[in-house]
Protein backbone atom coordinates (compact mmCIF):
# COMPACT_ATOMS: atom_id res chain seq x y z
CA UNK A 1 0.00 0.00 0.00
CA UNK A 2 0.59 3.54 -0.68
CA UNK A 3 2.08 5.48 2.35
CA UNK A 4 2.45 8.99 3.00
CA UNK A 5 3.78 10.85 5.11
CA UNK A 6 5.85 13.64 6.17
CA UNK A 7 9.55 12.92 7.81
CA UNK A 8 11.54 15.93 9.08
CA UNK A 9 9.38 18.43 6.96
CA UNK A 10 9.97 16.36 3.45
CA UNK A 11 7.25 14.82 1.66
CA UNK A 12 7.24 11.18 1.12
CA UNK A 13 5.50 8.40 -0.30
CA UNK A 14 6.50 4.78 -0.76
CA UNK A 15 4.62 1.50 -1.38
CA UNK A 16 5.01 -0.86 1.79
CA UNK A 17 3.48 -3.79 3.35
CA UNK A 18 0.89 -3.28 5.26
CA UNK A 19 2.57 -4.48 7.94
CA UNK A 20 5.64 -2.49 7.75
CA UNK A 21 6.63 -1.00 11.59
CA UNK A 22 7.27 2.63 11.15
CA UNK A 23 10.51 2.32 11.94
CA UNK A 24 11.63 0.08 8.70
CA UNK A 25 9.79 2.42 6.45
CA UNK A 26 12.21 5.38 8.16
CA UNK A 27 14.91 3.13 8.05
CA UNK A 28 14.54 0.80 4.91
CA UNK A 29 12.01 3.16 2.62
CA UNK A 30 13.16 6.59 3.51
CA UNK A 31 16.86 5.99 4.22
CA UNK A 32 17.48 7.40 7.17
CA UNK A 33 18.77 4.99 9.36
CA UNK A 34 19.61 7.06 12.36
CA UNK A 35 16.52 5.59 14.42
CA UNK A 36 18.16 2.69 16.08
CA UNK A 37 15.86 -1.09 16.44
CA UNK A 38 16.82 -2.15 19.91
CA UNK A 39 14.71 -4.77 21.58
CA UNK A 40 11.79 -4.98 19.10
CA UNK A 41 9.65 -5.29 22.00
CA UNK A 42 8.66 -1.86 23.00
CA UNK A 43 11.37 -1.78 26.37
CA UNK A 44 14.35 0.13 25.49
CA UNK A 45 13.54 3.30 23.31
CA UNK A 46 16.35 2.90 20.99
CA UNK A 47 13.75 3.81 18.25
CA UNK A 48 12.02 6.64 19.47
CA UNK A 49 11.10 9.78 17.16
CA UNK A 50 8.84 12.35 17.41
CA UNK A 51 4.92 11.89 15.80
CA UNK A 52 3.36 14.92 15.58
CA UNK A 53 5.77 16.41 18.00
CA UNK A 54 5.24 13.95 21.11
CA UNK A 55 7.88 10.96 21.28
CA UNK A 56 6.43 7.20 19.95
CA UNK A 57 8.56 4.26 19.72
CA UNK A 58 8.71 3.81 15.78
CA UNK A 59 8.72 -0.19 16.37
CA UNK A 60 5.05 0.09 17.60
CA UNK A 61 3.51 1.55 15.24
CA UNK A 62 2.37 0.71 11.69
CA UNK A 63 3.64 2.89 9.14
CA UNK A 64 0.01 3.08 8.05
CA UNK A 65 -1.21 4.38 11.36
CA UNK A 66 1.06 7.25 10.67
CA UNK A 67 -0.31 8.29 7.33
CA UNK A 68 -1.01 11.80 6.88
CA UNK A 69 1.21 12.89 10.14
CA UNK A 70 4.54 14.41 10.45
CA UNK A 71 7.31 12.43 11.84
CA UNK A 72 10.69 13.96 12.75
CA UNK A 73 13.85 11.80 13.71
CA UNK A 74 17.19 12.05 14.91
CA UNK A 75 18.45 13.56 11.26
CA UNK A 76 15.83 15.97 11.24
CA UNK A 77 16.74 18.03 14.62
CA UNK A 78 19.74 19.89 13.59
CA UNK A 79 18.92 23.53 11.79
CA UNK A 80 20.09 23.50 7.94
CA UNK A 81 23.34 25.33 8.74
CA UNK A 82 24.31 22.12 10.12
CA UNK A 83 24.25 24.03 13.91
CA UNK A 84 22.96 21.28 16.61
CA UNK A 85 19.94 21.02 18.36
CA UNK A 86 20.51 22.29 22.26
CA UNK A 87 19.69 18.58 23.13
CA UNK A 88 22.18 17.38 20.96
CA UNK A 89 24.61 20.02 21.95
CA UNK A 90 23.93 19.11 25.90
CA UNK A 91 24.89 15.49 25.03
CA UNK A 92 28.23 16.49 23.56
CA UNK A 93 29.24 18.61 26.21
CA UNK A 94 28.16 16.39 28.75
CA UNK A 95 29.23 13.51 27.56
CA UNK A 96 26.04 11.75 27.46
CA UNK A 97 26.61 9.08 25.48
CA UNK A 98 29.30 6.29 25.01
CA UNK A 99 28.42 3.58 22.73
CA UNK A 100 25.80 5.74 20.93
CA UNK A 101 23.11 3.07 20.09
CA UNK A 102 20.56 4.18 22.77
CA UNK A 103 21.44 8.12 21.78
CA UNK A 104 18.95 8.67 18.89
CA UNK A 105 16.08 7.57 21.11
CA UNK A 106 17.24 9.44 24.21
CA UNK A 107 17.69 12.98 22.73
CA UNK A 108 14.33 12.43 20.92
CA UNK A 109 12.26 11.26 24.12
CA UNK A 110 14.10 14.57 25.47
CA UNK A 111 13.00 16.21 22.92
CA UNK A 112 9.68 15.42 23.93
CA UNK A 113 9.57 15.65 27.29
CA UNK A 114 11.04 19.41 27.38
CA UNK A 115 8.53 20.40 24.93
CA UNK A 116 6.02 18.96 27.74
CA UNK A 117 7.94 20.00 30.53
CA UNK A 118 10.19 23.09 29.54
CA UNK A 119 11.70 23.09 33.75
CA UNK A 120 11.83 19.49 34.91
CA UNK A 121 13.89 18.45 37.83
CA UNK A 122 16.72 15.97 37.54
CA UNK A 123 13.33 13.37 39.16
CA UNK A 124 11.14 14.67 36.18
CA UNK A 125 13.91 13.82 33.80
CA UNK A 126 14.57 9.97 35.29
CA UNK A 127 11.17 9.32 35.02
CA UNK A 128 10.50 10.78 31.70
CA UNK A 129 12.96 8.44 30.46
CA UNK A 130 12.05 5.79 31.88
CA UNK A 131 11.09 4.26 28.80
CA UNK A 132 14.98 4.53 27.13
CA UNK A 133 17.26 1.78 28.11
CA UNK A 134 21.22 2.69 28.29
CA UNK A 135 23.75 0.01 28.82
CA UNK A 136 26.42 1.91 29.01
CA UNK A 137 26.61 5.16 31.25
CA UNK A 138 24.42 4.56 34.46
CA UNK A 139 22.59 7.57 32.87
CA UNK A 140 23.84 10.15 34.70
CA UNK A 141 25.25 12.11 31.63
CA UNK A 142 22.29 11.51 29.88
CA UNK A 143 20.43 12.92 32.91
CA UNK A 144 22.64 15.80 33.24
CA UNK A 145 22.43 16.78 29.29
CA UNK A 146 18.67 16.86 29.65
CA UNK A 147 18.92 19.22 32.37
CA UNK A 148 21.64 21.37 30.48
CA UNK A 149 19.36 21.13 27.51
CA UNK A 150 16.64 22.50 30.07
CA UNK A 151 18.70 25.35 30.65
CA UNK A 152 19.28 26.63 27.01
CA UNK A 153 17.35 29.48 26.21
CA UNK A 154 16.19 28.43 22.96
CA UNK A 155 14.65 25.55 24.43
CA UNK A 156 12.53 27.67 26.96
CA UNK A 157 10.23 29.48 24.22
CA UNK B 1 10.29 -9.11 14.34
CA UNK B 2 7.30 -8.13 11.85
CA UNK B 3 3.81 -9.30 12.60
CA UNK B 4 2.13 -12.13 9.58
CA UNK B 5 0.46 -10.65 6.70
CA UNK B 6 -2.63 -8.77 7.20
CA UNK B 7 -5.25 -6.69 5.53
CA UNK B 8 -5.46 -2.78 6.87
CA UNK B 9 -8.48 -0.69 6.53
CA UNK B 10 -8.89 2.49 8.18
CA UNK B 11 -12.41 3.59 9.61
CA UNK B 12 -14.14 6.83 8.47
CA UNK B 13 -16.89 6.47 10.71
CA UNK B 14 -17.54 4.68 14.04
CA UNK B 15 -20.39 2.86 11.79
CA UNK B 16 -18.17 1.82 9.11
CA UNK B 17 -15.75 0.37 11.99
CA UNK B 18 -18.80 -1.75 13.27
CA UNK B 19 -19.76 -2.70 9.48
CA UNK B 20 -16.55 -3.87 9.11
CA UNK B 21 -16.73 -5.61 12.18
CA UNK B 22 -19.93 -7.19 11.49
CA UNK B 23 -18.77 -8.14 8.24
CA UNK B 24 -15.72 -10.29 9.22
CA UNK B 25 -16.26 -11.53 12.19
CA UNK B 26 -13.68 -13.11 14.26
CA UNK B 27 -10.72 -12.46 11.43
CA UNK B 28 -10.80 -8.45 12.34
CA UNK B 29 -9.78 -6.74 14.81
CA UNK B 30 -9.73 -3.00 15.88
CA UNK B 31 -6.69 -1.57 15.78
CA UNK B 32 -6.93 2.04 18.31
CA UNK B 33 -2.72 2.53 19.70
CA UNK B 34 -1.57 -0.46 18.61
CA UNK B 35 0.07 -0.90 21.83
CA UNK B 36 -1.36 -3.49 23.24
CA UNK B 37 -2.16 -5.44 20.09
CA UNK B 38 0.97 -4.90 18.36
CA UNK B 39 3.59 -6.46 20.06
CA UNK B 40 1.49 -9.84 20.13
CA UNK B 41 1.29 -9.29 16.82
CA UNK B 42 4.91 -9.24 16.14
CA UNK B 43 5.52 -11.67 18.68
CA UNK B 44 2.95 -13.94 16.12
CA UNK B 45 0.75 -14.54 19.40
CA UNK B 46 -1.98 -12.71 17.08
CA UNK B 47 -2.07 -12.96 13.48
CA UNK B 48 -5.78 -11.13 12.51
CA UNK B 49 -6.39 -11.19 8.74
CA UNK B 50 -7.63 -7.80 9.06
CA UNK B 51 -6.79 -4.56 11.00
CA UNK B 52 -10.05 -1.78 11.52
CA UNK B 53 -7.84 1.27 11.95
CA UNK B 54 -10.06 3.57 14.85
CA UNK B 55 -7.08 5.81 14.96
CA UNK B 56 -7.85 8.78 12.98
CA UNK B 57 -11.61 8.56 14.50
CA UNK B 58 -10.33 11.37 16.89
CA UNK B 59 -13.76 12.33 17.95
CA UNK B 60 -13.71 9.08 20.56
CA UNK B 61 -11.01 10.93 22.02
CA UNK B 62 -12.37 13.52 25.28
CA UNK B 63 -12.56 13.51 29.00
CA UNK B 64 -16.12 15.12 29.75
CA UNK B 65 -18.01 16.19 32.96
CA UNK B 66 -21.59 14.92 33.04
CA UNK B 67 -24.05 15.11 35.25
CA UNK B 68 -23.36 12.16 36.85
CA UNK B 69 -19.82 10.85 35.74
CA UNK B 70 -17.09 11.75 34.02
CA UNK B 71 -16.91 10.36 30.46
CA UNK B 72 -13.89 9.44 29.31
CA UNK B 73 -13.82 8.76 24.74
CA UNK B 74 -12.30 5.35 24.22
CA UNK B 75 -10.15 6.77 21.99
CA UNK B 76 -8.23 8.70 24.77
CA UNK B 77 -4.60 8.05 25.01
CA UNK B 78 -3.22 7.99 28.56
CA UNK B 79 -1.18 10.61 28.23
CA UNK B 80 -4.01 13.05 27.29
CA UNK B 81 -5.86 11.66 30.39
CA UNK B 82 -3.03 12.24 32.74
CA UNK B 83 -2.96 15.80 32.02
CA UNK B 84 -7.00 16.86 31.20
CA UNK B 85 -8.31 19.17 34.03
CA UNK B 86 -11.39 17.46 33.77
CA UNK B 87 -9.68 14.38 35.08
CA UNK B 88 -7.08 15.38 37.32
CA UNK B 89 -10.39 17.64 38.99
CA UNK B 90 -13.40 14.74 39.00
CA UNK B 91 -11.00 11.68 38.40
CA UNK B 92 -7.76 12.07 39.76
CA UNK B 93 -7.51 7.94 40.57
CA UNK B 94 -8.13 7.77 36.47
CA UNK B 95 -5.52 10.62 35.56
CA UNK B 96 -2.90 9.21 38.19
CA UNK B 97 -2.86 5.90 36.86
CA UNK B 98 -3.14 6.84 33.69
CA UNK B 99 -0.15 8.84 34.06
CA UNK B 100 2.34 6.27 34.66
CA UNK B 101 1.20 3.31 32.34
CA UNK B 102 4.32 1.84 31.07
CA UNK B 103 6.90 4.66 29.72
CA UNK B 104 5.70 8.39 28.23
CA UNK B 105 6.25 7.13 24.86
CA UNK B 106 3.35 4.25 25.49
CA UNK B 107 0.97 6.95 27.26
CA UNK B 108 1.52 9.06 24.00
CA UNK B 109 -0.24 5.95 21.83
CA UNK B 110 -2.13 3.99 24.01
CA UNK B 111 -5.77 4.31 24.37
CA UNK B 112 -8.08 3.80 27.56
CA UNK B 113 -10.45 1.65 25.18
CA UNK B 114 -7.60 -0.37 23.83
CA UNK B 115 -6.11 -1.48 27.33
CA UNK B 116 -9.29 -1.96 28.15
CA UNK B 117 -10.31 -4.34 25.37
CA UNK B 118 -7.43 -5.95 25.93
CA UNK B 119 -8.64 -7.52 29.06
CA UNK B 120 -4.82 -7.87 30.63
CA UNK B 121 -4.88 -8.79 34.15
CA UNK B 122 -1.77 -7.33 34.62
CA UNK B 123 -2.38 -3.88 32.95
CA UNK B 124 -3.58 -1.03 35.58
CA UNK B 125 -6.45 0.58 33.96
CA UNK B 126 -9.12 -2.18 34.60
CA UNK B 127 -8.28 -2.91 38.57
CA UNK B 128 -9.06 1.26 39.16
CA UNK B 129 -12.41 0.93 36.54
CA UNK B 130 -13.55 -1.81 39.26
CA UNK B 131 -12.15 -0.02 42.03
CA UNK B 132 -14.66 3.07 40.67
CA UNK B 133 -16.92 0.87 40.17
CA UNK B 134 -17.40 2.15 35.84
CA UNK B 135 -19.21 1.65 32.95
CA UNK B 136 -18.21 0.94 29.28
CA UNK B 137 -20.13 1.88 26.73
CA UNK B 138 -20.37 -0.61 23.46
CA UNK B 139 -21.46 0.05 20.64
CA UNK B 140 -22.78 -2.43 17.79
CA UNK B 141 -25.24 -2.69 14.64
CA UNK B 142 -27.85 -2.53 16.89
CA UNK B 143 -26.92 0.68 19.02
CA UNK B 144 -25.20 1.26 22.73
CA UNK B 145 -25.37 -1.10 25.16
CA UNK B 146 -23.58 -0.61 29.17
CA UNK B 147 -21.71 -2.89 30.66
CA UNK B 148 -20.59 -2.72 34.18
CA UNK B 149 -16.83 -2.82 34.96
CA UNK B 150 -17.69 -5.75 36.84
CA UNK B 151 -19.08 -7.95 34.21
CA UNK B 152 -16.97 -6.74 31.79
CA UNK B 153 -14.01 -8.91 31.93
CA UNK B 154 -14.89 -12.06 31.37
CA UNK B 155 -11.61 -14.87 31.01
CA UNK B 156 -8.15 -14.55 30.40
CA UNK B 157 -7.86 -11.67 27.84
CA UNK B 158 -11.43 -11.78 26.92
CA UNK B 159 -13.92 -8.99 27.50
CA UNK B 160 -17.74 -9.15 27.11
CA UNK B 161 -17.66 -6.71 23.83
CA UNK B 162 -19.45 -9.03 20.79
CA UNK B 163 -17.16 -9.55 17.79
CA UNK B 164 -19.36 -6.33 16.28
CA UNK B 165 -19.21 -4.35 19.28
CA UNK B 166 -16.90 -1.20 19.67
CA UNK B 167 -16.16 -0.08 22.93
CA UNK B 168 -17.07 4.02 22.11
CA UNK B 169 -16.67 5.85 26.01
CA UNK B 170 -15.73 4.79 29.84
CA UNK B 171 -18.17 6.23 32.43
CA UNK B 172 -16.64 6.53 36.59
CA UNK B 173 -18.09 8.36 39.01
CA UNK B 174 -16.83 11.48 39.94
CA UNK B 175 -14.51 11.64 43.03
CA UNK B 176 -11.70 13.58 44.66
CA UNK B 177 -8.57 13.60 46.15
CA UNK B 178 -8.18 11.80 49.30
CA UNK B 179 -10.60 9.33 48.05
CA UNK B 180 -8.35 6.96 46.36
CA UNK B 181 -4.99 5.13 46.79
CA UNK B 182 -3.20 3.31 44.35
CA UNK B 183 -0.03 0.68 44.39
CA UNK B 184 1.64 -0.96 42.15
CA UNK B 185 5.09 -3.36 42.58
CA UNK B 186 7.74 -3.23 39.97
CA UNK B 187 10.73 -4.41 39.37
CA UNK B 188 11.62 -1.52 36.55
CA UNK B 189 9.85 1.71 36.73
CA UNK B 190 8.15 0.66 33.10
CA UNK B 191 6.92 -2.94 33.86
CA UNK B 192 3.94 -4.31 34.09
CA UNK B 193 2.87 -4.86 38.18
CA UNK B 194 3.92 -7.93 39.72
CA UNK B 195 0.59 -7.10 42.13
CA UNK B 196 -0.96 -3.93 42.23
CA UNK B 197 -4.29 -2.53 43.82
CA UNK B 198 -6.13 0.40 43.39
CA UNK B 199 -8.78 1.94 46.20
CA UNK B 200 -11.29 4.08 45.93
CA UNK B 201 -13.45 5.60 49.35
CA UNK B 202 -17.14 6.83 48.17
CA UNK B 203 -20.49 7.55 49.91
CA UNK B 204 -21.41 4.04 48.95
CA UNK B 205 -18.68 2.48 50.24
CA UNK B 206 -15.28 1.29 49.11
CA UNK B 207 -14.21 -0.31 46.14
CA UNK B 208 -10.86 -2.52 45.61
CA UNK B 209 -9.45 -3.44 42.03
CA UNK B 210 -6.15 -5.61 42.02
CA UNK B 211 -3.61 -5.91 39.66
CA UNK B 212 -2.21 -9.49 38.38
CA UNK B 213 -4.11 -11.96 40.75
CA UNK B 214 -5.46 -14.17 38.37
CA UNK B 215 -6.83 -14.71 35.00
CA UNK B 216 -8.75 -11.61 34.32
CA UNK B 217 -9.07 -8.55 36.39
CA UNK B 218 -10.37 -9.00 39.74
CA UNK B 219 -12.33 -7.09 42.73
CA UNK B 220 -11.11 -7.43 46.05
CA UNK B 221 -14.37 -8.69 46.88
CA UNK B 222 -13.52 -10.16 50.43
CA UNK B 223 -12.24 -6.62 51.16
CA UNK B 224 -15.11 -4.70 50.56
CA UNK B 225 -17.43 -6.77 52.48
CA UNK B 226 -15.02 -6.97 55.23
CA UNK B 227 -14.85 -2.64 55.32
CA UNK B 228 -18.42 -2.81 54.64
CA UNK B 229 -19.41 -4.64 58.05
CA UNK B 230 -17.35 -2.25 59.58
CA UNK B 231 -13.14 -3.78 59.75
CA UNK B 232 -10.49 -1.37 59.68
CA UNK B 233 -7.98 -1.14 56.82
CA UNK B 234 -5.35 -3.30 58.29
CA UNK B 235 -8.49 -5.93 59.48
CA UNK B 236 -10.19 -5.85 55.95
CA UNK B 237 -7.03 -5.91 53.87
CA UNK B 238 -5.77 -8.77 55.25
CA UNK B 239 -8.70 -10.43 53.25
CA UNK B 240 -6.98 -8.92 50.20
CA UNK B 241 -5.77 -12.59 48.45
CA UNK B 242 -9.14 -14.45 49.39
CA UNK B 243 -10.07 -16.69 45.97
CA UNK B 244 -7.44 -15.53 44.56
CA UNK B 245 -5.35 -17.16 41.83
CA UNK B 246 -2.22 -15.55 41.09
CA UNK B 247 0.44 -17.48 38.52
CA UNK B 248 3.91 -17.65 39.80
CA UNK B 249 6.90 -16.84 37.67
CA UNK B 250 10.36 -15.72 37.76
CA UNK B 251 8.71 -12.61 39.73
CA UNK B 252 7.11 -14.83 42.34
CA UNK B 253 5.62 -17.17 43.52
CA UNK B 254 1.86 -17.53 44.31
CA UNK B 255 2.07 -16.97 48.14
CA UNK B 256 4.71 -14.08 47.21
CA UNK B 257 1.75 -12.44 45.50
CA UNK B 258 -0.77 -13.24 47.86
CA UNK B 259 0.98 -11.71 50.55
CA UNK B 260 2.61 -8.29 48.35
CA UNK B 261 -1.57 -8.05 47.70
CA UNK B 262 -2.17 -8.01 51.13
CA UNK B 263 0.60 -5.42 51.89
CA UNK B 264 -0.14 -3.36 49.13
CA UNK B 265 -4.41 -3.39 49.59
CA UNK B 266 -3.55 -1.84 53.29
CA UNK B 267 -1.60 1.06 51.53
CA UNK B 268 -4.22 1.66 48.76
CA UNK B 269 -6.79 1.75 51.85
CA UNK B 270 -4.99 3.99 53.81
CA UNK B 271 -4.10 6.42 51.21
CA UNK B 272 -7.61 6.36 51.02
CA UNK B 273 -8.60 7.36 53.83
CA UNK B 274 -10.39 4.17 55.30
Amino acid sequence: MQIDMTVNGTAESHDVEARTLLVHYLRDSVGLTGTNVGCDTTSCGACTVLLNGQSVKSCTVLAAQAAGDEITTIEGLASDDGRMHPVQQAFQECHGLQCGFCTPGMVMAITSLLAENPEPTEADVRIGLEGNLCRCTGYHNIVASALAASRVPEMQK
Amino acid sequence: MIPASFEYVRAGTVDEAIALLSEHGDDAKILAGGHSLLPLMRLRLAQPAMLVDIGPLRELSYVREEKDYVAVGALTRHHDIAISPVALESAPVLAHVAGQIGDPQVRHRGTIGGSLSHGDPASDLPAVLLALGGTLVAQGPNGQREIAAADFFVSFFEVALAPDELLVEVRVPQSSDGQWGFEKLTKRAQDWAIVGAAAVRSSGGVGVGLINMGPIPLRASAVEAALASGSNAAAAAAFAAEGTEPAADFNGSVAYRQHVARVLVRRALEKAGV
